[in-house]
């Protein structure tokens, strides 16, 4: 299953990438592939902006604005004016999403 | 004691108490066993239906040794959400291990990790405090879905330690392990199965429950209300049905939405679960007699349950593992401006109705 057609907000900088392959690793969603020892991103739209990649690659040749995709979270946000947050950080009361 | 010997820290005996000893002895006397107790099995269950009672699930964060550990065995981290760590130690039956778990206040590994708890530098402060002289090795195994927040080359440049990202599942970590930490690639992928989906729903269900007693209230009271005060006939004769559709928008929303998520079209979860509705409603909307209550209460139907079912749906983008917060953004964009005026225009409607039904127009 995939999420709205190119969405996400991931990008890849292919003249940073050393083809360590980390991000294919760290990516639960297969949306790299390792090719000509370069990262290729497959299908955008697999993304869902964890943003494991973009943290561990230690060439920073990922962006990813990374967040809880999980819509009481964002509706949680815009009443508090903050982050988007479920308060699966212990910030706030949780609001069950994950 | 010579370490190399290896168990050490069997189930009769812990090394003396000395200075050197002092951390391995602190783990030791956390011992856990892979085997799960009654309650553990009761406390799985209820996790999944009581937010209140899964929040509150968690273990002390710290080292803990599951077996027999010596100082080459392997390190696994965990959250301290007691369903997290007691998966992570039932799958590792007839290995001995250090099992470290980080202060994420009793959220599982990826959500905390999404949220920073299960992150570089918990995991660090741990490893400073709890794996000093205990294991002779560099080599501590990250669950994959705890990287959103654990910088493996952060955390190499200040400890030392090598993170191994291990699978996503804790019932592959034997075969990782085997493999000489080696995952496959669908050890590397989350599924999201009809059975993933539906031990999801009753948390979906159930939250949104208390909204329906809102609802059925509000029904009941609205068409209830007469000059001469709340008419229980009249409640009950139009509300019954409209109770009984309430019920079926839960569960077209939290139930069939998430179940058959693969099924119904469209990527959008509001469009899925205003389709659901819509669906849900004009199968049972001739047998409750909606279409004989005239025009408006029809209407209202029409516009109001599937607009519920996909404000219901909307909510599983939360559990659901494909779905990131610039896509959830957009559908907010679009939906909660159609959600605000579809319940100002609902509620007209019910004004028109019981305006006629009182005989003022």
């Amino acid at each position: 299953m995939k999420y709205l057609h190119d969405t996400a907000s991931l990008e890849l900088f292919t003249e940073k990438c050393t083809g360590c392959g980390v991000c294919a690793e760290v990516c639960p969603r297969e949306v790299y592939v390792i090719s000509e020892k370069k990262a290729v991103i497959t299908d955008k739209d697999l993304c869902m902006e964890c943003g494991a990649c973009a943290l561990n690659c230690a060439y920073d040749a990922i962006k990813v604005s990374a967040g809880v995709g999980c819509a009481s979270a964002v509706i949680n946000g815009m009443i508090t004016g903050g982050e988007p947050s479920c308060g699966c950080g212990g910030k706030t009361d949780n609001a069950g999403c994950c | 004691m010579d370490s190399k010997d290896g168990g050490y820290c069997g189930p009769e005996c812990c090394p003396p108490n000395n200075e050197d000893n002092a951390p391995i002895v602190a783990a030791c006397r956390t011992k856990v066993t892979t085997e799960w107790s009654r309650s553990d099995h009761v406390g799985q269950i209820l996790c999944r239906l009581s937010n209140s009672f899964r929040m509150k699930y968690s273990v002390p964060p710290g080292l803990y040794a599951l077996g027999a550990p010596d100082k080459q065995s392997d390190v696994f981290a965990s959250a301290n959400y007691k369903l997290s760590f007691d998966i992570l130690r039932r799958s590792l039956k007839g290995i001995n291990a250090w099992i470290l778990v980080l202060d994420t206040k009793g959220i599982n590994v990826w959500c905390a990790a999404g949220e920073g708890t299960f992150g570089t530098d918990e995991l660090v402060k741990r490893i400073d405090e709890n794996l000093q002289n205990v294991v002779a090795h560099k080599r501590i195994i990250v669950p994959q879905l705890g990287a959103p927040g654990v910088a493996a080359h952060v955390v190499r440049k200040k400890t030392g330690f090598n993170v191994y990202f291990g699978p996503v599942r804790a019932e592959d970590i034997r075969a990782y392990v085997e493999a000489g930490y080696e995952a496959t690639k669908a050890m590397r992928a989350v599924e999201f199965d009809f059975i993933d989906r539906l031990v999801l729903t009753p948390m979906e269900i159930i939250p949104s429950l208390k909204l329906f007693v809102v609802y059925a209230l509000s029904i009941l009271i609205i068409f209830g209300l007469q000059p001469v005060g709340l008419v229980f006939n009249e409640a009950w004769g139009y509300g019954l049905p409209f109770l009984a559709l309430g019920l079926l928008t839960v569960l077209s929303g939290a139930l069939f939405t998430p179940v058959f998520l693969n099924l119904i079209p469209f990527r959008s979860f509001a469009i899925k679960g205003w389709l659901a509705g819509m669906i849900a409603l004009a199968v049972a909307a001739p047998y409750l007699g909606v279409f004989e209550m005239g025009k408006p209460l029809a209407w209202f139907a029409f516009l109001f349950f599937p607009l519920a079912s996909s404000y219901i749906a909307l909510q599983f983008t939360g559990a659901s593992v494909f779905t990131g917060i610039s896509g959830v953004k957009k559908e907010l964009k679009f939906a909660i401006p159609v959600y605000v005026a579809g319940a100002f225009v609902s509620l007209a409607l019910l004004v028109v109705f019981k305006l006629g039904r009182l005989g003022m127009i």
